[in-house]
């Protein structure tokens, strides 16, 4: 069995209780705006190539059997018609100038790297993070990884958009210890806006996992102009009062350290026209949320 | 603070170091007059009663705990018997931009004519050196070890509890006692051991002399003082004084003065490496806390400023000054006193008690360069204690540093100490494991090990000087294999941990014959029982520590050529030895293939890994069990200091990528930059050591403050260092500091004069730190937040 991923973070603080390691699955069917893994989005792996990093030393592109690379100004091009993404120029590339975006991995090799931290798990009670993308585009990859580390007694958790198939989703929360669900906007216009996608499903399917005593911790990314407006807000709070057993709301506060991942990926940063809101507007969103009967923290 | 400690701490961070001729200059007078007409024992021990009784004294105006090694704060007297500075020598200490000791124009000058001439040829040092074969000298100058003992006394110690129990009367019982009991008809060494004793008791005398006379000078102060407060002050000074260290304390406060007394008069004797350190402080002021708490004489507050004015004593203590080799590898103002808190007791429970959370909150209140405290967490301790000393690292001081009890107790019981005895001990100077109170260890030197690769890469020649220093192993083109290699380097390292050693164990007994120690002997068990000094075998346990540097730099050297010489062929032997010649010069992808295509430690790679187990374990062999001069043995420890820095000076480029002359890895840390898996890989890679058979690892991590903003990330750090220790891990710091505040600093030095960072085994203002040093600090793997 294989699947896609694009990172494993060992030591990874914001996603989920305790000490963690997070899985990237790649691959994404919403395209936000604010989108921090732009990495994550295609499903397939993709061949990036850093400016900063090179060298010039040509290495790749005498390397190349299919002569897809060329220097021009200081700058490797790759020839999207000829390169099959044999993935040469990153292996043999020695500055990491070129890296593979994704890459196609076993269960057994993503859960050897899982069960390298057990000590940590153990000791703080943390375990593993399956993040994206979305780890629900890969339903029987991430079932597969899910279960494995079950049977490892590793605590679970599932960062996901919830834009799902509901059988998907039904399935994957019997081997889920807790889902990190994202609620992006109360409005089903401006959600498909600014993602891409419809929220019904999404809303439907939290409702779905909160009824059925699944444990759930919300999270709202914050993003000034899109979804931080009073409307939204209490939208948010009343839709989320109405689901009591929830475990708590964190308030993700928008950062735009990802712009140089897009840059890398030739792709124009959408968030470009996004403020960074203060702590004091973070505190009163945050004090309005608190209104609706919720704990809500900020950060994850 | 209240405004006494605040006074006080102000006027110790602002004093200049200063360099004293006094006690040279008594010392010479001294010698002139009686060097011959006594045994060496007691000539040594007559010169510390000289000095105790003829040196300058200084009561500060605030002050509550007296008594200072040189007349004032922070000046630092000479110790010319062991390291006669020349006129040259103290003029680069008054000019150097780095460490520089205030020293006047008239003192070199008397310095000049009074001391210079008489100890010229006289001084340990100048002994040593005329005395070593060549082919040391040759290895020691192209930077494959260092020498700790060629300048500086061997110190490295800590104490038990024992002086709060005895007092001096009750050593001085105890000696009189064990020379009633010589028996000259069966031991041929009575004689001697009667001269060691002698020279015991009349050290006992010196301490008692140098309180009373701090006595006298209080109550004169106080005859003239206007201020009723303060004139009372001085009369309890006088009260304290006149009771210890002659008689045991009886009071928190006398407690602490006389531990005090007894750290000067250990420092004062000589200067050792370490200065002195109360070890298990918390445990052993516990019963003078919690007595007088109940009995209402004492409160939190006033205990609380008590340990305080201990801390800025211990800060008014710069490092002795030093030269040559030692000044490169060792420039710093930190005489390296740790104060353990926490860990256990003698009975195997917990140790942790309310004077340790007090102890936590001066080091956190005060901040100073000495003494650095580390906690001590076995599996008994409550994780708060753990999340307190947490709190105190988030301010990114560097300190407290965090010890594995349970590992640090193993690595003792290992080597044969009783289970008791190992609980008392701890560890001192960085990380440096020892029973208190009962132990020489003795570190005798840095061995330079990736340098050992070097040489064996060169047939036992050594690039930077052109000298034949080693074995001639062959030609590494003729190596066919990586065991090949690999058998190379352990002749090497076999080969010159010989050389080492042999002089180690020459200048050992010159310690011992020419250099004895009667008042530290004093205060380690069994030195009186067994009448023979501290450098001679006195302590119930006696170990001589190599410290090995380099462990992360020579595992990837050696993985970087079996991956890439052995495995994929991806150079040839002539092509990697022409790139490490000229420095990589032009050849960029060679060194970057090295440096990210190989798999580094650090990472939690089991092909770095297994390699860096093979290493250690070549380490132990060639070092572990080897005899010294006190019917005991040399261990190994894997400790840098700063010394990875000076050893990577004197090393070429390496197979890691490594370019000439950059700082090695340091303490067992990975290399620089060579770890990228996050510190869960580290620590894990880092477990991999079987440290219980060393006499201590270091383990040096960065992170960015906001990867400790909130409680949870605290939880998490808690988590980290527990896991580590589940794993065996010895030792663990951290520094909590943003490299954008580091390069601030650089850039306006003034203002970041209280930036305290970790250095090695001890933090240090970052501002004093020479540029390499500062560079090696910002260099190293900074733990961002994901």
């Amino acid at each position: 069995m294989q699947g896609t991923i694009f990172a494993i973070k060992r030591y990874a603080l914001h996603d989920g209780p305790h000490i963690r390691t997070t899985i990237f699955l790649k691959g994404c069917p919403l395209f936000c705006r604010w989108c921090h893994n732009p990495e994550g989005i295609s499903p397939q792996p993709q061949l990036v190539w850093s400016a900063d990093r090179c060298i010039g030393c040509s290495t790749c592109i005498t390397a190349c059997p299919h002569e897809a690379l060329h220097l021009t100004n200081e700058q490797v091009r790759r020839d999207v018609d000829r390169c099959d993404g044999c993935g040469e120029c990153v292996r043999l590339c020695p500055a990491l100038a070129h890296e593979a975006n994704g890459w196609q991995a076993t269960v057994d090799e993503v859960v050897t790297e899982i069960k390298k931290d057990i000590p940590f798990f153990d000791q703080s009670g943390g375990g593993v993070t399956f993040s994206g993308g979305e780890p629900l585009m890969q339903p029987t990859f991430l079932l597969a990884l899910l279960q494995e580390a079950g049977t490892l007694g590793i605590h679970r958790v599932v960062d996901t958009s919830g834009y799902a198939e509901r059988e998907v989703i039904s399935t994957v929360a019997e081997h889920t210890d807790l889902f990190l669900y994202d609620i992006k906007h109360m409005d089903n216009n401006k959600h498909r806006l600014y993602t891409g996608v419809d929220n019904r499903s999404i809303l439907d399917n939290l409702r779905y996992l909160h009824n059925k005593g699944a444990k759930v911790q919300v999270r709202l990314p914050l993003i000034p102009g899109i979804n931080d407006d009073h409307e939204n807000i209490v939208q948010t709070g009343t839709f989320l009062r109405g689901l009591p057993e929830i475990n708590g709301l964190d308030v993700l506060p928008y950062h735009p350290s990802a712009k140089a991942k897009y840059n890398k990926l030739h792709l124009n940063y959408p968030g470009e026209h996004i403020q960074v809101a203060d702590q004091a507007y973070i505190q009163e969103i945050v004090h309005n949320l608190e209104q609706f009967d919720l704990s809500v923290r900020i950060g994850g | 603070m209240n405004q006494r400690i605040e006074q006080l701490r102000k006027e110790s961070f602002e004093a200049r170091p200063t360099i004293s001729i006094e006690r040279a200059l008594l010392e010479t007078a001294f010698y002139r007059e009686n060097n011959g007409k006594y045994s060496q024992p007691v000539l040594r021990a007559l010169f510390f009663k000289h000095l105790c009784e003829n040196k300058t004294l200084y009561i500060g105006k605030h002050e509550l705990l007296v008594g200072e090694r040189g007349p004032a704060p922070k000046v630092v007297p000479t110790f010319p018997e062991l390291t006669c500075h020349s006129a040259d020598d103290l003029q680069v200490l008054n000019n150097r931009a780095m460490t520089n000791y205030d020293v006047s124009q008239q003192d070199i000058t008397i310095y000049e004519q009074e001391v210079i001439p008489y100890w010229q040829g006289r001084s340990m040092r100048d002994r040593i050196f005329s005395n070593v074969p060549q082919q040391w000298k040759d290895a020691y100058e192209c930077g494959l070890f260092t020498e700790f003992m060629e300048q500086r006394a061997p110190g490295h110690t800590a104490l038990d509890g024992s002086i709060y129990h005895y007092g001096m009367l009750g050593l001085k019982e105890r000696i009189a006692d064990r020379i009633k009991r010589l028996d000259y008809q069966n031991d041929p060494e009575a004689a001697d051991r009667f001269e060691q004793l002698t020279a015991m008791d009349i050290a006992c005398d010196a301490v008692i002399l140098f309180a009373h006379r701090h006595a006298q000078l209080a109550e004169k102060l106080a005859a003239k003082e206007q201020d009723t407060v303060r004139k009372q002050e001085l009369l309890t000074i006088a009260q304290v004084c006149r009771r210890v260290p002659e008689y045991t304390p009886q009071t928190f406060h006398e407690a602490i003065q006389m531990y005090w007394f007894t750290h000067l008069g250990t420092i004062t004797e000589l200067n050792g490496w370490d200065a002195m350190s109360p070890g298990h402080l918390d445990q052993h002021l516990a019963p003078f806390y919690e007595k007088e708490l109940a009995e209402n004489t004492l409160t939190r507050e006033q205990a609380k400023e008590l340990l305080a004015c201990l801390w800025i004593k211990i800060n008014n203590q710069p490092a002795p000054p030093k030269v040559g080799v030692t000044a490169k590898e060792s420039g710093t103002y930190n005489d390296f006193t740790q104060i353990n808190l926490g860990g256990l007791l003698k009975n195997g429970s917990d140790g942790t008690n309310e004077v340790s959370y007090i102890a936590l909150e001066v080091a956190d209140e005060l901040h100073l360069l000495q003494p650095q405290p580390s906690v001590h967490i076995s599996s008994k301790t409550p994780d708060h204690f753990l999340k307190a000393a947490s709190r105190v690292i988030r301010k990114g001081y560097g300190y407290p540093s965090i010890f594995n009890t349970d590992t640090v107790i193993m690595e003792q019981v290992r080597v044969g100490k009783s289970i008791e005895d190992a609980r008392e001990g701890g560890t001192s100077g960085c990380i440096e494991t020892g029973a208190f109170g009962k132990e020489a260890y003795i570190l005798t030197g840095y061995l330079n090990v990736p340098k050992i690769l070097e040489i064996t890469l060169n047939n036992g020649r050594d690039p930077l000087t052109g000298k034949q220093v080693g074995l001639q192993t062959g030609d590494p083109r003729a190596f066919i294999s990586y065991e090949a290699l690999y058998d190379a380097f352990t002749q090497q390292l076999e080969h010159i941990v010989a050389l080492k050693i042999e002089v180690n164990n020459y200048i050992e007994r010159m310690y011992a014959k020419y250099s004895p120690a009667p008042f530290l002997s004093v205060v380690i068990n069994d030195c009186i029982e067994k009448g023979k000094d501290y450098y001679d075998g006195g302590p119930r346990y006696n170990t001589n520590y190599i410290q090995c540097c380099g462990i992360g730099t020579i595992t990837d050297s050696l993985s970087a050529i079996k991956t890439h010489i052995f495995e994929q062929k991806t150079f040839s032997w002539e092509q990697l030895l022409d790139a490490l010649a000229n420095n990589f010069a032009d050849n960029e992808p060679l060194r970057l293939t090295l440096w990210n295509r190989t798999p580094f430690f650090g990472n939690d790679d089991d092909r770095a890994d297994t390699i860096m187990q093979q290493i250690y374990n070549s380490l132990f062999t060639a070092i572990d069990g080897k005899p010294n001069t006190k019917g005991t043995e040399y261990h190994l420890n894997m400790l840098s200091t700063t010394c990875h820095v000076y050893f990577g000076k004197m090393l070429g480029a390496t197979p890691n990528g490594r370019f000439a002359h950059q700082p090695e890895s340091d303490g067992t840390s990975p290399s620089h930059g060579a770890d990228r898996k996050g510190p869960t890989a580290v620590v894990k890679s880092l477990s991999k050591m079987d440290q219980s058979k060393s006499g201590g690892t270091l383990l040096n991590q960065r992170f960015l403050p906001s990867v400790l903003a909130s409680e949870q990330d605290l939880d998490k750090l808690c988590g980290l260092v527990r896991s580590y220790f589940n794993l065996g891990g010895h030792h663990v710091q951290f520094n909590v500091v943003d490299t954008a505040t580091l390069r601030k600093a650089q850039q306006t030095p003034d203002e970041y004069r209280n930036l305290l960072v970790r250095v090695a085994g001890y933090s240090d203002y970052f501002v004093d730190l020479d540029l390499d040093h500062q560079e090696e600090i910002i260099k190293r793997t900074e733990q961002e937040l994901y």
